[in-house]
């Protein structure tokens, strides 16, 4: 069954093997088991016989535990997967920021991340910005200075704020502006949104 | 996004001898770039090695040498007190580039192993000689407005995309390479390659290597450093021509200076002869636009792009009298 492969010494391509194989799919894997095989390179056929990868993280400070196909995004799995609809679809290409959620704290297109990257890692979306009723602060003060008009870009807006403010580099409307040229905002509501992210970084509230 | 087999490893070792086993295999680091052509099947591997975990995100001073580990995030290296004081160009190249979602992420190997973004690359129903060797290039007669006016072939006219390659090209940065065996070092500016007959080669990088670290030699440009990127917008696009100027000032003559420009060529692109003009010489708007004119020399527009012509003289002299103001 060997084919032009052979020559290089590579033998069968794994989009080969699984159309050969029909068994593989019942095989279950722990990530550690799945891993450990690609890393020792004991058995790498052996890491290839799965197609849905095993990923545990935290999300809103709830645990996930899960099995995905490698090549679902996080932004995708956020939305299609846990219905966490709050976090945005503009451009899939990492361009308009409105799928900026935070990954261990940090600000992240989570349209250009593959989900089984964050394994292990703690995500934050819009949803779990909020404490109960009680907006987090940024929240408000974009309400307070009108800050969106059609809301679309608005979650990826307020968590890239947030996270803006936590970096520092809020000392000018100038440095909020370069710091947040990742959020695209059709509206042009730019100015209210420095506005917002001003009052935010002046009431030193670290968010 | 066609899917594909999904590897992790944490150590060099492991990652590039998965790497040999599978030559389809690519690595994954921030992904930023490659999740994108991978969207849009401009590319297509089999198998994507995540190399996250591997331990290379050092940033340290040793002897005369800032080194970077491969894997350090832009964000990292941008924000990172030695390279804030040391390597200012670096600094002000890498927040010139993307946004702060995609530098939090994005790798310094990442950054070096871009593709360029012609339209033409990209559109996987044009014809581009880059992606499908032999099927001729779009940009040529075509939408070139981003496109190089220096070292171009008739193969292809694209632009290496990076700001951070810029500044490393210019503080005359060394590559580090591993395979299996060993490592091998590279000038930073023999990384990148001009498109000549291959334009799918970006660069020199060995199908069987991987980029582990930078190093930088510590100099005495970092009080007159400037990097000047001139975009459609203010903030978050590419560059149309950018320029990493530094310079050495003693008793107001040059005793150092390094040029190097983005956005016009395959590659950063150093420019050797303006430097070696101005050495010696009094950092006066004269040397300078001097400096500029002899930076021209070999330079051609493709029509669009033709702007380009008189867009990077300007852009020199303004880098220079910039980086100059600073002191």
């Amino acid at each position: 069954m060997q084919s032009s492969d052979k020559d290089s010494n590579q033998g069968d391509s794994r989009r080969d093997f699984l159309k050969k194989s029909s068994f593989i799919t019942a095989i279950a894997l722990t990530p550690s088991v799945a891993i450990k095989a690609a890393e020792n390179q004991s058995d790498e056929r052996f890491a290839e016989l799965f197609e849905k990868i095993p990923l545990n993280l935290t999300v809103n400070n709830k645990a996930y535990k899960t099995s995905i196909e490698a090549r679902v995004t996080l932004l995708d799995y956020l939305r299609e997967e846990l219905h966490l609809t709050g976090t945005k679809k503009g451009c899939d290409h990492g361009q308009c920021g409105a799928c900026t959620v935070h990954v261990n704290g940090e600000r992240v297109n989570s349209c250009l991340s593959l989900a089984v990257m964050n394994e292990g890692k703690k995500i934050t979306t819009i949803e779990g910005l909020a404490s109960g009723e009680e907006l987090h602060p940024m929240q408000a003060a974009f309400i307070k200075h009108d800050g969106f008009q059609c809301g679309y870009c608005t979650s990826g807006q307020i968590m890239s704020a947030v996270a803006c403010v936590n970096e520092g580099h809020t000392n000018s409307r100038a440095e909020i502006s370069e710091y947040m040229s990742g959020n695209i905002c059709r509206c042009g509501a730019y100015p209210n949104i420095v506005d917002a992210i001003v009052e935010v970084s002046k009431g030193g509230s670290k968010a | 996004m066609i899917n594909f087999q999904y590897l992790r490893t944490t150590s060099a070792k492991a990652a590039l001898a998965l790497r040999v086993k599978d030559k389809s295999s690519k690595f994954i680091a921030g992904g930023t770039n490659l999740i994108d052509l991978m969207k849009r099947g401009v590319t297509a591997p089999e198998k994507l090695i995540d190399i996250n975990h591997v331990p290379l995100k050092q940033i340290e001073l040793i002897g005369d040498k800032i080194v970077i580990g491969a894997l350090a995030s832009n964000t990292a290296v941008a924000e990172h007190t030695l390279i804030k004081e040391k390597l200012p160009l670096l600094a002000m190249a890498l927040n010139a580039g993307a946004s702060a979602q995609l530098r939090n992420v994005a790798t310094v190997g990442g950054n070096m192993m871009q593709r360029t973004r012609c339209g033409y690359f990209y559109d996987v129903e044009m014809p581009c000689n880059k992606r499908q060797p032999g099927s001729g290039c779009g940009a040529i007669g075509g939408f070139n407005r981003m496109h190089a006016i220096f070292g171009t072939s008739d193969k292809c006219i694209a632009v290496h995309p990076s700001d951070m390659c810029i500044a490393l090209t210019a503080l005359d940065a060394t590559v580090i390479l591993a395979n299996g065996k060993g490592e091998r070092k590279l000038l930073f500016k023999d990384f990148h390659r001009l498109a000549g007959d291959t334009p799918q080669l970006d660069n020199n990088l060995k199908p069987d290597e991987m980029i582990v670290r930078l190093e930088i030699p510590t100099n005495n440009l970092n009080k007159n450093s400037y990097y000047l990127k001139v975009r459609d917008r203010a903030s978050y696009a590419f560059a149309l021509v950018s320029v990493a100027a530094a310079l050495e000032i003693s008793n107001n003559k040059i005793t150092d200076v390094r040029l190097a420009m983005g956005g016009v060529a395959h590659k950063p692109w150093r420019l050797s002869a303006s430097e070696n003009y101005l050495k010696g010489k009094e950092p006066t708007t004269e040397n300078f636009e001097q400096a500029a004119r002899l930076a021209m020399t070999d330079a051609k527009g493709f029509g669009e792009n033709d702007f380009k012509l008189q867009m990077a003289p300007n852009s020199i002299i303004e880098a220079l009298t910039m980086a100059k103001s600073k002191a």
